[in-house]
């Protein structure tokens, strides 16, 4: 079979690949609840290219456990793809990421399912009910039974949507899709809260709600994402200022 | 990790009970076939078609009607979030594959149910060629299913996927086809069902099912790669 060389080369290199990848895996020092003096993140010369276009360039910081990184910057200094980065989701071009002790992007299946990733979209399906939409995101995250149930429904009591949780997420107003958007970013209890605009759409109850949910906490690592310094500025333990071009400044 | 088997029984209840409420694939799949025949039926201007123009006609139509189904396959992952929500889950991709393939392929069938009783009652003198025909559409309908949501997912971040997927999804299902149309032709001969070859037909459809779905588990995961 002439395909036969090809095919078996991909289906080997998947096998080998998916052998690191357990079923059940145990992620050292922080699941056991053991202290470690790793930072939780760990940025240096961090670069990002879209082709010919460098988004982000020479980005170094570290990011102790249960701090708060506050990103500012103009449309298109590169706030989201930083974000995009340290979520998993887009690779970088150049430099070395490391967040909760994983070194990006080779071990990104450590840290999968670790992180709570709030971005532009909500990440909800708009013909299924914001209940069904919490469940399918806690199957996916490896929870069932009562104890998932148990832990949607005082989500959905947190963001005050109870009573709502059964519509159309395309029913919804904005706000509301945010509201559920923040209840499935916690839903897993991530370590590490990657919130871009977190408040965007919230009204005051709104706000107020998800403060308790995603605010300073001691076990929660935040990257918070804002074009309002004075929202968050007196939460952020650093602040780092992109320009476009890649130009950087932390405080 | 989720286990895979969690992972794909989820992704695949949330697609289909999201096509059931919104009915935006089957029902225009269906009437596409079901327009097809009518307009087969009085552009040739008769009312039994055998052999090879009965088998041309047939798959023609359910091709074609499946493209619209494998367009519509990855739209709400891309429009809503749904492949950044996977790729953030502790889950091997994969699963999204099966799951995927597994909805068309019930599709596939569903429209199947509705549409080849049309096609027998426009054309056919006997329902004798359904019983081994279904063997064929199984085959081809499992080929179609993880070649179109292999194409599906690569031409879904295209923002000419309409075209796009049927540009690149069209050439490769030719040999699903060619040996689709060689093992129904058979089974429509004047006088009643024939096997000639049937089964040499029947072992290259498995062969290009076997290599398709291996190839989607394979490659996807890199699919899914920013």
């Amino acid at each position: 079979m002439t395909v036969s060389s090809p095919l078996c080369g991909l289906l080997d290199y998947k096998r080998r690949s998916q052998r690191q990848i357990p079923e059940t895996f145990t992620i050292p020092a922080v699941e056991a609840g053991q202290a470690t003096d790793e930072p939780a993140l760990s940025l240096a010369g961090l670069r990002r290219d879209y082709g010919e276009r460098t988004a982000l360039d020479g980005i170094g910081l570290e990011l102790g456990r249960g701090e708060t990184l506050l990103v500012l910057g103009p449309n298109g200094a590169g706030k989201t793809t930083l974000l995009r980065i340290l979520a998993t989701l887009l690779r970088p071009s150049g430099g070395e990421v490391r967040a909760l002790g994983c070194s990006l992007p080779a071990e990104t299946w450590k840290l999968r399912g670790r992180i709570g990733f709030l971005g532009h979209e909500p990440l909800l399906y708009r013909d299924l009910s914001g209940r069904e939409n919490l469940r399918f995101h806690a199957r996916l995250h490896g929870m069932r039974g009562a104890a998932a149930e148990g832990r949607i429904e005082g989500l959905l009591a947190a963001v005050a949507m109870e009573r709502r949780a059964e519509g159309r997420v395309a029913e919804l107003s904005a706000g509301m899709r945010q509201r559920l958007a923040i209840a499935r970013c916690v839903l897993h209890e991530p370590e590490l809260l990657l919130l871009d605009e977190p408040d965007s759409n919230l009204d005051a109850e709104g706000r107020e709600l998800a403060r308790a949910l995603i605010g300073p906490g001691e076990t929660r690592t935040r990257v918070i994402v804002s074009h309002d310094p004075e929202r968050f500025e007196a939460e952020a333990d650093q602040v780092l200022r992109l320009e476009a071009g890649g130009k950087v400044a932390i405080r | 990790m989720t286990p895979s088997r969690t992972a794909f029984a989820t992704i695949l209840a949330k697609d289909l009970r999201a096509e059931l409420r919104t009915l935006q694939s089957l029902p225009a799949m269906a009437l596409f076939a079901t327009t097809t025949f009518v307009i087969f039926r009085f552009g040739l201007d008769r009312t039994s078609l055998s052999g090879s123009l009965a088998s041309g006609v047939l798959w023609a139509t359910l091709l074609f009607a499946a493209l619209l189904g494998v367009n519509r396959l990855f739209v709400s992952e891309r429009e809503e979030g749904g492949f950044d929500a996977i790729r953030l889950a502790p889950i091997d991709r994969s699963a999204l594959f099966a799951a995927k393939a597994t909805a068309l392929f019930a599709y596939l069938l569903v429209l199947e149910m509705v549409v080849v009783p049309i096609f027998a009652v426009f054309f056919l003198d006997s329902a004798a060629a359904l019983a081994p025909l279904a063997a064929v559409l199984l085959l081809a309908d499992l080929g179609l299913a993880a070649t179109g949501t292999l194409i599906s997912s690569m031409a879904v971040h295209s923002r000419a996927r309409d075209l796009l997927g049927p540009l690149v999804l069209l050439p490769l299902v030719v040999p699903l086809m060619i040996a689709a149309t060689g093992a129904s032709e058979p089974l429509f001969a004047v006088g009643g069902p024939g096997y000639h070859r049937f089964g040499t037909w029947l072992a290259v459809l498995s062969l290009y099912d076997l290599i398709f779905l291996l190839v989607g588990y394979a490659v996807f995961d890199f699919l899914l790669e920013d």
